[in-house]
């Protein structure tokens, strides 16, 4: 009996057992699947927490209930991958060999990569990208009265890119429906050079901020905080103060990868970003936001991602060459605020653009628009995840590979 | 797209003047972007940085943080401040004739 094991259960590595458990034939194969925590995280829903548009138990079921019979589940922390030896090393010591091992555990955030942010954290210093960090930035919000906001982004790739810029527009919406709009400035640190850097979208959203009332401080990298002075200080000593800091800190993948020697600066571990093979090991697959492959690091990535890797998964047991090429297809929802959203369709040579989706002229979805239909596709996407998502059922209309009709290019 | 006419070469580029086809590249153009920019002459030192950029960017296919110019390129964040003023990873991408750094939207 060969084994194909798959670590971490969250979207990717939950997906990647329900496709291969359709897939592969039970006589040779069997799948296992490794996670620390018992619990799955819907993590698009983190967003709403702060602004009690959703509540605990939107985002939170048990990962048994995801994963089908058939697949075995060790609920355990992973001490180390012996790439070389085919096996993987939990906690406890034992030993689990495998014949194909699919990475998928992730990426999180890492505050301690910038000096001062723990002096402040969880006192006047939020993130909104953990469980724990949204429902903590919502209990103060609840007693905030106002002051200067400062949402700030450390450093890129980060777990959904446009997140930030949703909190944004959802704390316009959230302190002008409590009144105290005018007492709160808000403003927007980025070590980019621009909230939307890509020119389409540029083009089109780039009088948001104006509009809105929120401030950009552009191509600020941030040195470290002082916390005791509530600033943000930069590289070349520019500085920014804050009543109150929702941070986006610096992402990295799981300390295991760098036990195990395989990934990169950031822990993120070198994937062919057509193909979703490990750079460094032929039976290494690797998926979702563990991997460093340019694409975002976002749920609809992985579900596409996933589709992809199934195939090429297939060929590799019969020793086919890897066809089934990974694009870098994306689509997500950006809340707005007052009950709208835009939605973008994009992938590695495509940047977004306007258009009309999932349909070519039809729709209902409007790209790069703000419309009332793409805020109720984002609330409906909820239901989509965990029912049709998780369980690798395929969404009508939306396939792994971008569309080009029904695009302006 | 648009093309502009770079130290005498004539180049595609985009609305912000980065240029969009890698090929067309060249150390003259560099140098003429570079004074642009007000970065003066171009040093060995910023060619140790422009090289690690187009390097890592064929191998990977994206720009390397700054981060990843340090750990990697072996540049410290000083230096590349010194060298890049105000916005390096912007500035040194351009000069580069690569992309700059970018969200996904």
């Amino acid at each position: 009996m060969k084994k194909l094991l798959i670590l971490g259960a969250g979207t990717a590595g939950t997906m990647m057992a329900n496709h291969l458990n359709k897939k592969l034939n039970k006589n040779e194969w069997s799948i296992t699947i490794i996670d620390q925590d018992e619990k799955h995280y819907y993590q698009p829903g983190f967003l709403f927490i702060p602004f009690e548009i959703y509540s605990e138990k939107d985002v939170i079921k048990e990962k048994r209930r995801f994963l089908p019979p058939g697949v075995e589940f060790i609920q355990s922390p992973i001490q180390i991958i012996e790439a070389e030896k085919n096996q993987v090393k939990l906690n406890d010591g034992k030993i689990i060999p495998y014949d194909i091992l699919i990475i998928a555990t992730g990426c999180r955030i890492v505050p301690s990569e910038i000096e001062g942010l723990d002096e402040g954290w969880r006192k006047n210093i939020f993130d909104f990208y953990t469980f724990d960090g949204s429902v903590a930035l919502r209990n103060k919000l609840k007693e905030w009265k106002g002051g200067r906001l400062v949402v700030h982004l450390a450093e890129m790739p980060i777990k959904c890119p446009v997140a930030p810029l949703e909190f944004l527009f959802l704390s316009d919406w959230f302190f002008a429906k409590k009144g105290i709009r005018k007492d709160v400035d808000i403003t927007y640190v980025t070590p980019l050079g621009s909230a939307f850097t890509k020119p389409r979208a540029s083009a089109v959203l780039g009088n948001l901020f104006v509009t809105k009332n929120i401030h950009i401080v552009p191509n600020f990298n941030v040195s470290h905080v002082e916390a005791d002075q509530n600033k943000l200080v930069s590289l070349d000593g520019k500085e920014v103060e804050y009543d109150l800091l929702v941070t986006i800190p610096t992402n990295m993948g799981d300390e295991m990868i760098e036990r195990s020697g395989l990934g990169d600066e950031l822990n993120f571990v070198p994937t062919d970003k057509h193909t979703l093979q490990s750079k460094n090991y032929e039976n290494i697959f690797v998926i979702g936001d563990a991997t460093d492959i340019p694409a975002s690091k976002a749920g609809s990535v992985a579900h596409f991602e996933a589709e992809i890797l199934t195939e090429n998964i297939i060929s590799f047991i019969n020793n086919k060459p890897l066809e089934a090429k990974f694009d870098g297809h994306a689509n997500c929802y950006i809340e707005s605020g007052y009950n709208k959203a835009f939605l973008i369709d994009f992938n590695y040579d495509v940047e977004p653009v306007e258009g009309t989706f999932p349909l070519a002229g039809i729709g209902p979805f409007s790209l790069l628009k703000e419309t009332r239909i793409n805020h109720l596709g984002k609330m409906a996407f909820k239901f989509i995840y965990w029912n049709m998502l998780l369980k690798g059922i395929p969404i009508p209309t939306v396939p792994p590979h971008m569309k080009t009709s029904g695009k302006k290019l | 797209m648009a093309e502009k006419l770079i130290a005498g070469y004539t180049v595609d580029v985009n609305e912000e003047g980065y240029l969009t086809n890698p090929d067309q590249w060249n150390k003259e153009i560099a140098a003429e972007i570079a004074q642009e920019l007000g970065l003066g002459e171009l040093t060995e030192r910023h060619w140790k940085v422009i090289e690690f950029l187009q390097n890592d960017f064929k191998a990977n296919g994206k720009l390397p943080t700054i981060r990843r110019v340090n750990k990697v390129g072996g540049i410290s964040t000083k230096e590349l401040y010194e060298l890049f003023p105000d916005g390096p990873l912007v500035k040194a991408a351009k000069v580069a004739g690569l992309s700059k750094p970018a969200s996904c939207v």
